[in-house]
């Protein structure tokens, strides 16, 4: 048995401790958002954030997550209320297919959270794990761009100024 | 039942190469696997083969409108622009209308969802019986109310009268009313007045796939449900020496091994669970494998070396006209469509019947399929579309299909979830072919083009369900289906050909193209079939003969295009990228360009990059990309720069990147790392995609227009670079640099 904080949430895992961490978000807990892409972390389908860091869930094995704090795409907001990452791809309609974007999302999400002020080059260097097939990278980026202008703390001039 | 009975005994009679060759014989002969016959009805679009106005529409006592397509959602937009092209005809709000994707029980057989022609066929079918749907419904209308048609006004749902009368379409509608065949003609509405149709409507499944909603059959989890998993042969035609089933179904929580002659699958509880027993089942088998494959390192004279069905496809003047002379072979490997989520499927047996979950692009051909491969009736299978990952083509959707149904009839009542693991997507995946073009060509003291002279070699483009041996489960099996046979696509849409004849005025013309029956590997459809490589070739030598002939590349290009609209996307794209004033940074920088109308019959798409090419070690860097497209009337016209954009990333990521290896027993390509993709560090510094509108035209298909005049203007733009023609794809930085250390 692992105990686990998803999405704020203290969740027992009855799956045997060797599981990876994907298959008790899907299949246990019901999650949809974090993909089997490869199970090799070469692809990023299946990033979810622990402890504030991307991690390729597809090959984290529950057992070292006692007590960790993991956040899915469904953590971040929900389609009655998306987050500004969310509300950001919906704007830019950065998806074909979609089934890399989950893991794309939480990448950046753990990046803005850390450095709100990153670069596009860094934003750029960050996806460097994950792979999208339908080429929709040029609208990933302007979604993250976007989404990084909505999260970052305005000054107080900048408040004032509104 | 007496067609059931008829067909079980065909089946079990007449032997399963019959119904092989029967199945091919009706559908394969186009990429839709419609349309190949004469016109029955003369409607528009999949009018013609389901002209009931209620196969399409149907209305219901509220005034919402459900709206049916054989076609599927294969993340390219298809479900936003045919609920926009219903609205708009219907005059309902987006709101208040649904969809019904392809589903054997309840949608119009449309073929396969390819070939960039689910708008022309679906969305004309639609377009078109909503429109007449409208007029039925204010002609009822107009006899409730005793009224001219004509004085009626319809908008919202409802039709209004003159005096203030108005009444909703859900207390118009009465049985019946909708079941009817649609007319010769429709009464479409203007493109003037379009509320719905040609805008940048937002896509109706991104919400749910950016917020973790259940929008794959991935996600399906009906209670009950167990994990399945495959274990493949490690290499074609592999065959089962020993396995060790008992020990895997001692495992925990395994529910059951099936062996049926080299077919092995698991079922478990739980998916880890299945993971695991497949692991050990495959590491307890022992197979026996053959040296069958070509040797790799010189694919091309493999693929020419073996026997071909040739025909001469256009023949202009006469061959050999003197001038500056350009020849090159082309080839390209064979690719994976690589999808990013392996293929996954759902099937449940339920009293004798099946249903099956699938991201198949071709529901009722998979039915047929998978029910010859069962030995049951047709009727008895269903199968229903959800979205898979992005295809591009015929990936592991139809296998993993197959996979699902056996192992689901051995658990009756139970629904039996099935994914493939990576390695099985790469190495069983039905590759683009490897192909090969011969392209020889002179132009004249005048200037002008005086000789050209195509040949292209390809095997089939077209191994899809139906006939059941093109699912690997029924090869596998203890009584196993023969191989398809090898499908020749027809020009003028052609397969390995498709777009081998030059849209340009050449007088002195021939293509001949040689069909290989053979299949070295694996292989099927894939975005855009032989139009990538012979685009790439006819516009490399053009690009050659220009500059040869001290002619500017996009000049020569319209000195030689008659069609208006092939001219005003090559002049729309060289003009939006300054392509007369353009100036080298540096003399690693190189400019290129590259054309095609796909198929000669769809979207025209002209594509000029510029690129930086790093001679220390050969590297591409993909500077700026500026596309114009005239893809017909628009429906929507973001969605169209979103499959623009996706293919111009694509293509770019065929042409530097890909290549399926293998030596001469396995494929050895079944991971990321030895099947590299385009990644964020190679992405092109920016890409514009400039639309032209034709309002009030057809739909013409666009999808995969970018594929070709992508991979042309970077081998233009990296010769312009560097002073070599690449004649073999990709264009590694390997090849660069040695070429240039040459």
């Amino acid at each position: 048995m692992t105990t686990l904080i998803v999405n704020g949430d203290s969740r027992t895992i009855e799956a045997s401790p060797d599981t990876p961490l994907l298959y008790v978000l899907r299949d246990e807990l019901g999650l949809n958002a974090a993909k089997f892409g490869c199970g090799l972390g070469q692809c990023g389908a299946c990033t979810v954030i622990v402890d504030g860091k991307a991690v390729f869930s597809c090959v984290t094995p529950v057992m070292v997550l006692e007590g960790r704090t993991v956040t899915t795409l469904e953590g971040i907001g929900s389609r009655d209320a998306p987050g500004p990452m969310q509300r950001a791809f919906i704007a830019e309609q950065a998806a074909q297919c979609g089934y890399c974007i989950p893991g794309m999302m939480m990448r950046a999400q753990a990046l803005l959270n850390r450095d709100p002020h990153a670069t596009d080059e860094s934003i750029e260097a960050e996806l460097q794990p994950h792979l999208c097939r339908c080429g929709t990278h040029m609208r990933i980026l302007r979604a993250i761009r976007r989404a990084a202008e909505e999260m970052r703390p305005k000054t107080v001039e900048a408040r004032t100024a509104r | 039942m007496m067609q059931a009975v008829s067909r079980r005994s065909v089946l079990a009679g007449a032997g399963a190469l019959i119904v092989a060759f029967r199945l091919s014989g009706t559908h394969a002969q186009t990429e839709t696997g419609t349309g190949g016959s004469p016109s029955k009805h003369g409607l528009p679009g999949s009018l013609d083969d389901t002209p009931r106005i209620d196969a399409w529409i149907r209305i219901d006592a509220s005034g919402a409108a459900t709206i049916l397509t054989g076609k599927a959602e294969l993340g390219q937009g298809l479900k936003t622009a045919l609920l926009q092209v219903a609205a708009e005809e219907l005059k309902l709000p987006l709101e208040r209308l649904s969809l019904v994707t392809a589903d054997t029980a309840r949608t119009p057989n449309e073929g396969y969802t390819a070939a960039s022609h689910s708008m022309q066929d679906s969305g004309t079918a639609i377009r078109n019986a909503a429109a007449q749907a409208r007029e039925l419904l204010r002609d009822e209308a107009a006899r409730r109310l005793g009224m001219s048609a004509a004085s009626l006004q319809v908008r919202g749902g409802e039709v209004f009268g003159t005096d203030g009368k108005r009444l909703g379409y859900g207390e118009l509608v009465r049985d019946q009313l909708l079941s009817v065949d649609a007319g010769q003609t429709s009464r479409l509405t203007s493109p003037a007045d379009f509320a719905v149709m040609s805008r940048p409507v937002p896509r109706v499944d991104i919400p749910a796939k950016v917020t973790g909603g259940a929008a794959y059959v991935h996600d399906l989890r009906p209670e009950g449900m167990l994990h399945g998993r495959v274990v493949r042969p490690p290499s074609y035609g592999a065959t089962l020496r020993d396995c060790d089933v008992a020990r895997v179904e001692r495992m925990a929580g395994i529910v059951k091994v099936v062996r049926d002659g080299n077919f092995l699958g698991v079922i478990a509880e739980r998916e880890w669970a299945a993971v695991q027993g497949m692991r050990t089942l495959a590491a307890t088998t022992n197979w026996i494998e053959r040296e069958a494959l070509p040797d790799e390192a010189d694919l091309p004279a493999a693929l020419m070396n073996l026997p071909s069905r040739d025909t001469t496809i256009h023949g202009t003047g006469n061959p050999g006209a003197p001038g500056i002379l350009v020849e090159g072979t082309f080839s390209r490997p064979y690719l994976t469509h690589g999808s990013i989520g392996p293929s996954c499927a759902l099937a449940q047996l339920e009293e004798g019947k099946l249903t099956l979950w699938t991201h198949t692009q071709g529901v009722f051909f998979l039915r047929d399929a998978i029910a010859g491969m069962l030995r049951m009736p047709a009727e008895n299978v269903r199968c229903v579309h959800a979205e898979g990952a992005g295809c591009y083509g015929h990936n592991g959707a139809d296998d993993v299909a197959a996979d699902a149904a056996i192992l689901a009839v051995a658990v009756p009542g139970r629904p039996v979830r099935v994914q493939l693991m990576r390695e099985q997507e790469h190495a069983w995946d039905p590759f683009g072919p490897g192909m090969v073009v011969k392209l020889k060509a002179t132009v004249g003291a005048d200037g002008a083009i005086a000789d050209w002279h195509h040949e292209v070699w390809s095997q089939s483009h077209m191994m899809r369900p139906g006939p059941p041996g093109t699912l690997i489960a029924a090869r596998l099996k203890s009584d196993p289906f023969p191989p398809a046979p090898p499908v020749a696509l027809a020009q003028p849409e052609g397969g390995g050909d498709r777009n081998a004849i030059p849209l340009y005025a050449i007088a002195n013309c021939r293509v001949v193209s040689h069909f290989v029956p053979d299949m070295p590997l694996r292989g099927s459809s894939m975005r855009s079939l032989g139009a990538y490589l012979n685009v790439f070739s006819i516009e490399a030598v053009l690009d050659e003969l220009a500059v040869r002939s001290n002619q500017d590349p996009v000049a020569f290009r319209l000195r030689h295009m008659e069609d208006p609209r092939a001219r005003a996307v090559i002049e729309s794209a060289a003009s939006r990228f300054g392509w007369t004033a353009r100036v080298k940074s540096s003399e690693n920088i190189g400019f290129g360009i590259g054309f095609a109308r796909y198929k000669n019959l769809e979207a025209w798409c002209a594509v000029a990059v510029e690129v930086e090419v790093i001679r220390l070690n050969g590297a591409v860097r993909v500077r700026r990309v500026v596309a114009a497209v005239d893809t017909g009337q628009i429906v929507n016209p973001d969605g169209v720069r979103n499959q623009i954009e996706g293919g111009i990333l694509q293509a770019t990521s065929w042409t530097l990147f890909e290549r399926v290896t293998f030596d001469r027993t396995r494929v050895t390509s079944v991971d990321w790392s030895a099947y590299p993709i385009v990644r964020f560090d190679s992405v092109p510094g920016t890409v514009e995609v400039h639309l032209v509108d034709r309002p009030g035209d057809a739909f013409y298909g666009v999808a995969e227009a970018a594929q070709g005049p992508t991979g042309a203007a970077l081998a233009n733009a990296i010769r312009d670079a560097t002073g070599v023609r690449f004649y073999q794809l990709p264009i590694t930085p390997a090849r660069i640099k040695k070429a240039m250390d040459a």
